[in-house]
């Protein structure tokens, strides 16, 4: 039970539009989101859907606004329901109030209690009879156009989406969508006050429509990267498809491995040949992962594993969000392995966060996990265009070898020069055995201890700089709240509602831990609100393994599928004053 | 391989027992069928053809009940599956489950309804035509009449029904991943 | 595994159990459900003395569809699993599903060893040619140019050919059927569990959604010409001319099922600690 209602942000419009059976409830949102975005508007889209591969009750849940915005709606201005069967799925993630209007076919029958109990009102529209009166017409269409004009989104962006999404269906479906269109932009504009169609900020500056998952492909190719392995698991599989496509064009190459024991082979393969090399996968890849991610560790190849996390534990949730693989990415190898962890923000964040994932492991040829999820992965955000990094892979070659060349020769840095396969001078045999500097097996304690050290020093000792984390809110705050990964968004946005003077720390690097960067950050602070989606709290056992935390601290924790709003985050720190 | 011997068929069914038999698995398959598709159109969220499904299963329901009733003193053979003599490898009246879609129209489903009475129509009366026993040739014309009546009931409704368009199968929305 | 006299005769029906699929409508697995339960009718075991082990797919999903004792385990280790199990418990009559990814690619390895096992098991393989649940990727006995998203163009790999990689690693009955021939699909399946030793049939199973052109396969599906037979070399070599589409049994052999080593003297466990005293 939230007391605290959900946070209002002005110039925000959130409509969900539903239904079932082939209904295409999703491409209306796709439409609407696309349209937005061409009007100047930011927006975020994610859906809920039942478990049929085709037919399925379906919602697309849909957020606008005039301001950048990276997390999902709390409460939903209107609800467009082209019918009612099994709503139930999906109705708790479509919170309505009083303030909300439900737009309802009376030939959809009976609403259903749980929306008649929200207060909301509820409008009729006769979406299927709408579309009946146009050839070829669709209901969903109507209902895109009753959202676009509820939405005040301006007409001409509609049509000019709908002519691109549908133009392989040929001008008729396309003429059809654009009368159901501007049809049922009327009939919305007759049945309630509707704002007059506006755009955004149409600065000319440049702006993007892209999934998480899109995201991090191109983080990858920005990073450097020229070869995937690919093994299909949700929800990481646009990832894989997206470099499918992309890679050759870049003069890389995709091959689709026969199981994530090979994917992770495959690319540390790649890799030890020189290629900057990367596979995507979800928590049941990972752990099938786990021990070649130690040899990579071992025999220090640089490769980056993107887990688009999903509900767990073992087969889980595979549509839902969670946050809980942060244990097996940052404990789970066998042995001491020291290696990265990094977790981008935000859906813009994948691209960053994974070129800047790429970086790491080619300076420190080690491998880099990048802990994305299902929220992130899935999501479609209008975003700004992500600005170019200079984070780029750039591994130390080893390009003209002196003749006593070690490959894991110690040195201050505890990174060494790699040969690549092909240099003369260079030959050595990368090994998951321990071994001596120059990489012949060795079972002896020395080598064993400079190894381990030169392994964890390179982590330890490198310079992050100050993408280690996302400061925010009131730095001299002495209230903070302490997040990773995608349950930024928001904590940031709750920071952002308030006159509470709160400090946010946005954690994007995990492994290795940067304690003196943190102890900085917490400087003066008295009380640490810890946010994660995880059912016992990893977060916060994972601060408490690795920094002294001053102050009193308070863990807001939980599984998936309901992620933390913005709202429930400002409730516990409330309670806490 | 259906497990059929290739070129049986109904003269060889050689008691009226053996007959019953055949036409009560041929009521059983069909209820059985169009009950799963009725179940597969509800859960895909079709009513109007759930509707259907469960209407025709009803019927056939009946006319099973009706055959065992009629043949309970009976003792009729136990067969395997696949030693039913179909013409085919499957009860004549077996809906092709295979040919459903979410997206089915009523009109496809009686289509497929008919193209299932045509069937078992057939196979009493190519029985009725080549059995030499008296009892098994009138019982299977008995049959075969009535399958004939089944056969002009679905195609009255058939008839009020408009064929599709081409469009009918388009959903704009994607596939929806699951696991 | 005889049958036993029932009091009551089991029906097919009573192998369902009242959940509802959520594969598409038009799916080959709704056959080869109706199939399975059909042999195990005839099998005439109780659903309770009977399990049913599969991996993670849309085929995966049928152990919740029978009444029987079910595993739904993780992505390609269904053999392995069931493998345990038949151990532990040679009395259960147990049947591995799944489908062509599941079982031939993660699940590759563990197919040859179970084949090379020849445990008493029945491995159904609804092979649709496609990755269905992850919404489209080449498996291993995808035709080499059928274009998706993970490998445009096609992956211009040679198909897995799942038979003779079976009879090749030892399988003691090797056999393929349609998912539209229920009652043939329903014979072999009873056959193949009467049959000792590791049984293999992959049932032709149309995915409706992501390979429509599959609905063709029941014009192609056709019973072999040639008969069955126990002799590997002859069974080899008539798989060299098969089209894909050749139904029926294939090789029907008379190895030794596996069998778990085990003494016929018993002991304590104070008699094995025994051992340690000098």
């Amino acid at each position: 039970m939230v007391s605290h209602g959900p946070i209002e942000r002005p110039g925000d419009h959130v409509i969900a539009i539903s239904g079932s059976g082939g209904a295409g409830a999703i491409t209306a949102g796709s439409i609407l989101l696309d349209a937005a975005a061409k009007s100047g508007r930011y927006g975020l889209l994610t859906r809920s859907v039942g478990p049929q591969i085709r037919g399925g009750e379906a919602a697309a849940l849909v957020r606008l606004s005039d301001r950048p915005l990276s997390c999902g709606a709390e409460k939903f201005d209107t609800l467009i329901a082209m019918d009612w069967r099994n709503i139930d799925r999906f109705i708790a993630e479509i919170p309505l109030s009083q303030d909300s209007t439900v737009i309802a076919d009376p030939k959809a029958g009976d609403i259903p209690d749980a929306i008649s109990q929200s207060g909301a009102t509820v409008v009729e529209i006769p979406l299927q009879a709408l579309a009946a009166e146009i050839d070829n017409g669709r209901p969903n269409m109507v209902a895109l156009g009753a959202a676009a004009a509820l939405a005040g989104i301006p007409s001409d962006a509609i049509i000019d989406v709908i002519g691109k999404k549908l133009e392989a269906k040929g001008s008729a479906v396309i003429e059809a969508g654009i009368a159901s269109v501007i049809t049922g932009g009327a009939a919305a504009a007759d049945a309630m006050p509707c704002p007059p169609a506006h755009d955004g900020t149409r600065d000319g500056a440049e702006r993007w429509v892209i999934s998480g998952n899109e995201a991090a492909g191109l983080g990858a190719v920005r990073g450097g990267v020229r070869f995937a392995a690919a093994y299909p698991i949700t929800p990481a599989t646009e990832i894989l498809e997206w470099l499918a496509a992309g890679l050759p064009k870049l003069g890389g190459t995709l091959v689709q491995a026969e199981d994530e024991l090979a994917s992770i082979n495959m690319v540390i393969g790649a890799s030890f040949g020189g290629t900057p090399s990367l596979t995507a996968t979800s928590g049941p890849g990972l752990a099938l992962m786990i021990e070649s991610l130690g040899l990579a560790t071992a025999s220090e190849v640089p490769v980056v594993v993107v887990d688009v996390m999903r509900g767990g534990p073992s087969t889980g949730i595979p549509t839902k969000s969670e946050q809980s693989d942060l244990n097996i990415a940052v404990y789970g190898f066998h042995g001491d392995a020291p290696h990265v962890v990094v977790a981008p923000l935000s859906v813009s964040d994948c691209v960053f966060t994974t070129s800047w994932a790429v970086h790491l492991a080619e300076a420190m040829q080690v491998p880099a996990i990048v802990l994305s999820d299902q929220f992130l992965g899935q999501a479609r955000a209008v975003i700004d265009r992500p600005a170019d990094v200079a984070f780029i892979g750039r591994r130390e070659i080893a390009a003209q070898p002196a003749n006593d060349y070690c490959r894991y020769a110690v040195t201050a840095s505890g990174v060494s020069p790699m040969a690549i396969p092909g240099t003369a001078g260079g030959r050595y045999t990368a090994d998951g055995l321990e071994h001596s500097p120059s990489g012949n097996p060795s079972s002896r304690g020395e080598d064993h201890a400079a190894q381990l050290d030169k392994r964890r020093n390179k982590v330890d000792g490198f310079d992050y700089g100050s993408h280690w984390a996302d400061l925010g809110g009131d730095a001299d705050a002495e209230t903070a709240v302490l997040t990773w990964g995608s349950t930024a968004a928001a904590a940031n946005e709750a920071v952002s509602a308030t006159d509470m003077p709160v400090r946010l720390i946005a954690m994007r690097l995990l492994s290795p831990p940067q304690t003196d960067q943190l102890a900085a950050a917490l400087a003066g602070v008295k009380r640490i609100l810890i946010v994660d989606q995880s059912h016992s709290g990893q977060f916060q056992r994972y601060l408490r393994a690795f920094y002294d935390l001053p102050g009193e601290t308070r863990s807001l924790h939980r599984a998936g599928p309901l992620l933390f709003g913005p709202s429930e985050i400002l409730q516990a720190l409330e309670e806490w004053s | 391989m259906s497990g059929n011997n290739p070129g049986s068929g109904p003269q060889s069914i050689d008691s009226l027992p053996e007959l019953m038999a055949h036409a009560l698995a041929i009521e059983v398959e069909a209820e059985a069928n169009y009950a799963l598709l009725a179940e597969q159109m509800e859960t895909h969220n079709n009513p109007d053809l759930a509707k259907i499904f469960r209407k025709l299963a009803d019927i056939e329901g009946r006319h099973a009940e009706a055959l065992r009733q009629q043949t309970a003193a009976m003792d009729l053979p136990r067969l395997k599956p696949w030693q039913f003599k179909w013409q085919g490898t499957d009860s004549p009246e077996a809906l092709d489950i295979g040919a459903a879609h979410y997206l089915m129209t009523p009109w496809h489903a009686l289509s497929l309804a008919l193209e299932a009475e045509q069937r078992a129509h057939r196979f009493f009366d190519a029985l009725a035509k080549s059995a030499t026993d008296p009892e098994i040739q009138a019982m299977a014309a008995e049959f075969a009449e009535e399958e004939a009546g089944h056969v002009a009931l679905v195609e009255d409704l058939l008839a009020k029904q408009t064929e599709p368009d081409e469009n009918w199968a388009d959903d704009f929305d994607p596939a929806q991943l699951q696991e | 595994m005889s049958t036993s006299a029932q009091p009551a005769q089991l029906k097919a029906s009573d192998y369902k159990s009242d959940t509802k699929p959520v594969w598409c409508p038009g799916c080959g697995d709704y056959h080869v459900l109706l199939s399975i339960a059909k042999a195990l009718a005839e099998h005439g075991r109780p659903p309770e003395q009977v399990a049913v082990v599969s991996g993670i797919g849309c085929s995966s999903r049928i152990p919740a569809y029978t009444n029987c004792y079910g595993f739904h385990g993780v992505h390609g280790r269904s053999l392995a699993l069931a493998t345990g199990l038949k151990v532990a418990r040679p009395d259960l009559t147990t049947i591995v599903a799944g489908g062509d990814g599941d079982g031939f690619s993660i699940g590759g390895n563990h197919f040859l060893h179970a084949c090379r096992r020849n445990i008493d098991l029945t491995y159904i393989v609804m092979d649709n040619r496609v990755y269905g649940m992850t919404k489209g990727q080449p498996s291993p006995t995808t035709e080499p140019d059928w274009d998706s998203a993970l490998s445009p163009g096609g992956t211009g790999l040679r198909p897995f050919h799942p038979l003779v990689i079976a009879l090749a690693s030892g399988a003691n009955f090797v056999a393929r059927s349609f998912s539209g021939d229920v009652n043939g699909s329903a014979r072999l399946i009873y056959e193949a569990i009467e049959h000792p030793g590791f049984s293999f049939i992959e049932i032709l199973s149309p995915c409706v959604t992501f390979r429509p052109d599959e609905r063709e396969w029941k014009k192609l599906a056709h019973p072999a010409v040639v008969e069955q037979t126990d002799d590997p070399a002859r069974a080899a070599r008539r798989i060299m001319t098969d089209d894909g589409f050749n139904t029926g049994v294939l090789y029907r052999g008379s190895r030794k099922p596996f069998q778990a080593h085990t003494e016929s003297v018993e002991a304590t466990v104070t008699d094995l600690e025994k051992d340690f005293v000098l």
